[in-house]
């Protein structure tokens, strides 16, 4: 592949001076302002920034595809010298999918989930060109090997439902390129896949661009994708642009402050090991302890309405949390790390023994497992849907209080106000609706709701996952902060290794609802012995263009079922101390 | 502004602010209006009408015997046995309301119990609720109520009660919808790791939400419930003779509507005026109470 260099080569779309407005009420706002930019055949453009910074409504604005109240007032958006800012939409239409296509984050919601897709993907290839269903199949079925679908036949015939989501993804991607569109628009495709399907995906649109010579807009949060694909990068904040240059220049002379601080921000592998703090020590009883903890559910049903099949959500699990210590949970999605934490919190019914303060959570009675609640709490992913949207946010911080009937209504509100100044609230927000916050800051309610009982485990499951990196990096810092003053533990839950290894003390890799390797953050991080972390390790997108080019071992298959017949439960993983309390599983 | 810091934490959105708000939207305020019409006229019904409802007056037939059009000394005209319309529609909207607002309330109540309670539980318990409740919806409406209408003494406050026990069904099904999805949702999840009962969270966390549901059903249901009403008393088994209500002048003379269509176009306009400013407010009621809405009237 030639590698095309900038100003010999034409661009082929060209944004220039391109303004787009919101009307809301007779008032119109700018959500992008005179943005200019050029692309070129074969290459890939990543547009990087966080909510707000206006790289999503672009790409619609390039599709036109945007929504009613949304319109480009200035500016022209130039494909091969067409203005696609004025063009009708029964002239965009035809070029839609053909020339400039789009993929989204999620793709279980982008497909139809009850149409078959080979009947999708046959519409799709039909609607623009003039071939017979039969051509339209075998191009199809092309078009499903091309993005290294096994067995695309079969595929062809099957449910969205029925694939897995880094399939479906790759299915997108076919469904976009099976027309050989010139452009390519990527909107966060990899962000809801997990971190080593993201790295397949990654390289399959790599290797396919080479191979069509498509050009693609990445729209992304990531610097470490940016870092892993871009050419070209566009850094935008609130709609502007703030820098642009090729990968190499923005990640090593980053000239904008706005550039440097979302960098600056970024978590990174190994970042963690100069923070060298000592592991708190065991304790006689720890705050939380799990013995062989399993978790099943029972699925599908037999002629007599018995179920035929257990899904194995978590399976003998053991680990200690001791006092003061922030414990990690890391793994992909469906491993089991979140019915843990449900389990924990008493959300699901578990097998196995969970004790928490020295007693086992399923020998209490009712009183007393509410008491256990006001030691254990809990910060979820998403704080936009773990708060009551009618709810003022004064009133659901105070409301655990009042649920365990603590203090006198002025005490309550004394201890809510201070909550709210100490996660850098204003005592005036108590009185608003979450929908007033941003999501960041209603993640610090939601921690200030976790606080207010004085719990002695919080647990975060995926609590900064949600979040645009520099929010992510203030929050992180908060919980740091918190544990400092207040001395509780965390688990915290996360598929983001960087993350994960930039505050916790001890972690355990959990795969297939088994833990296959724990330890401390040195052991693991320092010394991955189990394979699967290895593969987790390798995977993380590392935020530098000059590492780029490493070799990365592709996993076959897909992952198998937790799904097992009834009676054949699958077999238990042994872990073996390979010193200093290192346990890692035997494969 | 008032000073947020003297304000006490759990003070629900003070009604009269609620009310100010609802003042500010023109449609809301002419469905209320509309409401305090029908309402006054039904309670204050003695002292503005001229004739008692159910005297037939020798001067409200012509000398051939047909019923009077509306004007003139008749507001609005007289019907078959030259009573005075208007006298009748106003005693009549007594028990329209009692039949929109109290039956159709009761039904609303029972509905929201019901699904709410399966909705939450599920398990057993909600299976049982939601099978009966199909089995109510599978059962003609109409024929139970008649069978029910046949044991009791048929009076207004029967059939009020006979109109919620077959109108609950349908608010139910929804309810109960509503409420698994929500139980499903994270806030609630939540909720139950701060250790809240059951009960706080059906009732300070899941009922709020259903309430633009219940708004919308809850005015629907008006002018079933009073057509419902005029049907039973048209089959002999609502409210009594000569007693009037809306429902049941329209079927009185239903016969006669090319003859004196203003027999029946009256009371089916004021029954659909009723329900559209039970509409109006309700929607309004909605907005207002929805807390991402605020600041967009």
């Amino acid at each position: 592949m030639i590698v095309p260099q900038q100003a010999i080569v034409a661009p082929l779309l060209s944004v220039q001076g391109l303004t787009i407005s919101v009307r809301d009420r007779g008032v119109v706002r700018p959500l992008v302002s005179n943005l200019s930019f050029d692309l070129r055949p074969g290459e890939t453009l990543a547009i990087a920034g966080e909510s707000g910074s206006g790289k999503s409504i672009t790409s619609l604005a390039l599709m036109g595809l945007l929504p009613a109240n949304v319109s480009v007032t200035s500016g022209q958006l130039l494909l091969n010298g067409v203005d696609l800012a004025r063009l009708p939409e029964t002239r965009m239409r035809p070029l839609r999918g053909a020339r400039i296509a789009m993929i989204f984050q999620e793709p279980m919601t982008s497909l139809n989930p009850v149409q078959m897709i080979g009947a999708q993907l046959t519409e799709a290839i039909r609607a623009h060109e003039p071939v017979s269903q039969a051509e339209a199949k075998v191009a199809a079925i092309e078009a499903l090997r091309q993005v290294r679908i096994s067995e695309p036949a079969r595929r062809m015939r099957q449910y969205p439902h029925e694939l897995s989501g880094g399939m479906r993804q790759r299915v997108m991607i076919a469904m976009a390129l099976a027309l050989r569109p010139a452009v390519l628009i990527a909107d966060e495709p990899t962000t809801a896949l997990d971190v080593t399907v993201q790295r397949e995906v990654l390289d399959l649109l790599r290797d396919l661009q080479a191979k069509t010579n498509t050009a693609v807009i990445l729209i992304t949060h990531d610097m470490g994708v940016v870092a892993e694909t871009a050419d070209r990068v566009i850094v935008m904040q609130s709609g502007r642009l703030v820098e642009e240059g090729t990968a190499a220049q923005i990640f090593a002379e980053p000239r904008a402050a706005y550039t440097r601080e979302l960098l600056a921000a970024v978590p990174r592998l190994g970042a963690g090991a100069e923070r060298a703090a000592p592991v708190p020590p065991e304790a006689p009883i720890p705050i939380a302890r799990l013995t062989k903890a399993s978790v099943h559910y029972d699925v599908g049903a037999n002629f007599f309405g018995r179920p035929t099949h257990r899904v194995h959500a978590a399976l003998g699990v053991s680990f200690d949390i001791r006092p003061g210590e922030t414990f990690g949970l890391v793994g992909e999605s469906g491993c089991g790390k979140s019915t843990i934490a449900k389990a924990l919190a008493g959300l699901v019914p578990h097998h196995g023994l969970i004790e928490i303060g020295g007693k086992p959570t399923s020998s209490l009675k009712a009183h007393e497992r509410k008491a256990l609640r006001r030691d254990i709490q809990m910060v979820f992913q998403d704080p936009m849907a773990a708060l009551d949207p009618r709810m003022k946010v004064g009133d659901a911080v105070e409301e655990p209080l009042v649920i365990h009937r603590i203090g006198t209504p002025a005490e309550r509100r004394a201890r809510v106000e201070d909550l709210f100044r100490r996660v850098g609230l204003s005592t005036e927000q108590m009185s608003r609706y979450p929908h007033e916050f941003s999501g960041g800051q209603r993640q610090r309610i939601c921690i200030a709701r976790a606080l207010v009982l004085r719990p002695k485990l919080i647990i975060c499951d995926e609590s900064v996952s949600a979040l645009d990196v520099s929010v992510q990096a203030t929050v992180l810092a908060l919980l740091q902060e918190l544990k400092d003053e207040m001395g509780m533990s965390y688990l915290f839950i996360s598929h983001d290794m960087a993350v994960v290894e930039n505050v916790v003390d001890r972690l355990a890799v959990m795969y297939l609802g088994q833990i296959v390797e724990m330890g401390t953050r040195d052991q693991i991080f320092g010394n991955p012995q189990h394979p699967y972390t290895q593969r987790l390790l390798d995977a993380v997108p590392i935020p530098d263009p000059a590492r780029r080019a490493r070799d990365y071992l592709r996993p076959s298959g897909e992952p198998p079922s937790p799904l097992h017949p009834i009676g054949e439960a699958p077999t238990l993983a042994d872990l073996i101390d390979i010193g200093g309390g290192h346990l890692v599983a035997k494969s | 502004m008032v000073d947020t810091a003297h304000v006490p934490l759990h003070a629900p959105a003070p009604a009269a602010s609620v009310l100010r708000r609802l003042m500010r939207r023109k449609l809301a305020l002419f469905g209320l209006a509309i409401i305090v019409i029908v309402v006054g006229g039904a309670i204050f019904a003695p002292w503005i009408v001229r004739y008692a409802p159910n005297e037939q007056l020798f001067e409200g037939l012509t000398m051939q015997g047909a019923p009077m059009p509306p004007g003139g000394e008749f507001l609005m005209g007289t019907d078959l046995l030259g009573r005075d319309l208007f006298s009748r529609m106003l005693y009549g909207a007594r028990t329209s309301l009692i039949i929109g607002i109290v039956a159709n309330g009761a039904a609303l109540t029972i509905g929201t119990l019901v699904g709410i309670t399966a909705g939450f539980l599920r398990g057993w318990v909600g299976a049982i609720l939601m099978r009966f409740t199909d089995l109510m919806m599978a059962f003609p409406a109409l024929l139970l109520a008649i069978c029910l209408a046949a044991i009791f003494q048929p009076s207004l406050w029967i059939v009020a009660m006979v109109i919620a026990l077959v109108n609950w069904v349908q608010t139910a099904r929804v309810v109960y919808t509503e409420t698994t999805s929500l139980a499903e949702r994270e806030f609630i999840a939540a909720e139950r790791t701060l250790g809240a009962s059951g009960g706080r969270i059906l009732f300070r966390h899941i009922l709020p939400h259903l309430v633009p549901t219940l708004i919308v059903w809850g005015t629907l249901g008006i002018s079933v419930t009073v057509l419902l009403e005029a049907t039973l008393s048209f089959l002999g088994v609502g409210v009594q003779p000569p007693t009037p209500s809306w429902g049941n002048i329209i079927f009185e003379n239903q016969t006669y509507f090319q003859a004196a269509p203003w027999l029946v176009f009256i009371p089916g306009a004021a029954i659909l005026l009723l329900a559209l400013a039970f509409n109006l407010v309700g929607d309004a009621l909605r907005d207002v109470l929805d807390p991402t809405q605020r600041g967009r009237d």
